[in-house]
């Protein structure tokens, strides 16, 4: 298992009840991680419209996990 | 340079430091909050944004936009919070020696932070719904859960 930290904004945020969180995680990459947040929170936006953001970088969803990454899951946007 | 800010933003200011004596083209943008979107009363919008990867971001696209168009200079600044109708959500000014390069690169910039920078609005309507745009099931009439740390 791996101790990652992850942030949540906008609609994830309002979902998962919390601005971010330690997880523990067997998750392999990225967007297993996702996958596995979006089970226990209730996500109901698909990985596929998720950008991830590791480390304060735009990242793959392929990413490898690794121990104390700081993960951000960012749903569809609209700046401006 | 690519800012995220609470403050309210100050074109004028955000002018004076962009223009210098080479300035011979001054374009900006200035995005405002609407008073309607999709046929409803809009009365007010929260914005938040991821800043940390926001401000990056946002700075490779100025960077990309003097490499491309050859202008002189480029700043946007895109307030965070709660606004009002009528308030500025985010300004975009370009200069150039000439204004073909300058409206060009002002369009690239504000149509690129829209596209690739990780700013969220909250739109709040008059009928009681509130709903996160670019989300399609983002509708809710349920005040938003509490953050828990």
């Amino acid at each position: 298992m791996k101790k990652v930290w992850v942030s949540y904004y906008a609609i994830l945020r309002d979902r998962a009840g919390r601005a971010e969180e330690a997880v523990e995680t067997g998750a392999e990459t990225a967007a297993a991680l996702y996958e596995e947040l979006a089970r226990r929170h209730g996500f109901t936006l698909p990985a596929a419209r998720i950008r991830i953001a590791v480390d304060g970088e735009f990242a793959a969803g392929d990413t490898p996990v690794r121990s104390e990454m700081r993960l951000v899951f960012i749903p569809p946007f609209a700046g401006g | 340079m690519f800012r995220i800010t609470s403050a309210p933003l100050d074109p004028e200011v955000l002018r004076r430091e962009l223009l210098d004596s080479r300035s011979g083209g001054y374009v900006t943008f200035e995005g405002r909050v609407r008073d309607r979107n999709d046929n409803q009363e809009v009365i007010g919008l929260d914005y938040e944004a991821y800043a940390e990867l926001a401000e990056k971001e946002g700075t490779r696209i100025l960077e990309e936009a003097r490499a491309r168009f050859g202008i002189l200079a480029a700043a946007c600044v895109h307030r965070v919070g709660h606004l009002k109708v009528g308030e500025l959500a985010v300004w975009a000014g370009v200069t150039a020696e000439h204004r073909g390069a300058a409206f060009d690169a002002c369009r690239y910039v504000i149509d690129e932070m829209k596209a690739r920078v990780p700013i969220w609005k909250k739109e709040h309507y008059r009928s009681g719904v509130s709903a996160w745009l670019g989300d399609g099931d983002g509708k809710s009439t349920e005040p938003p859960a509490e953050t828990k740390m």
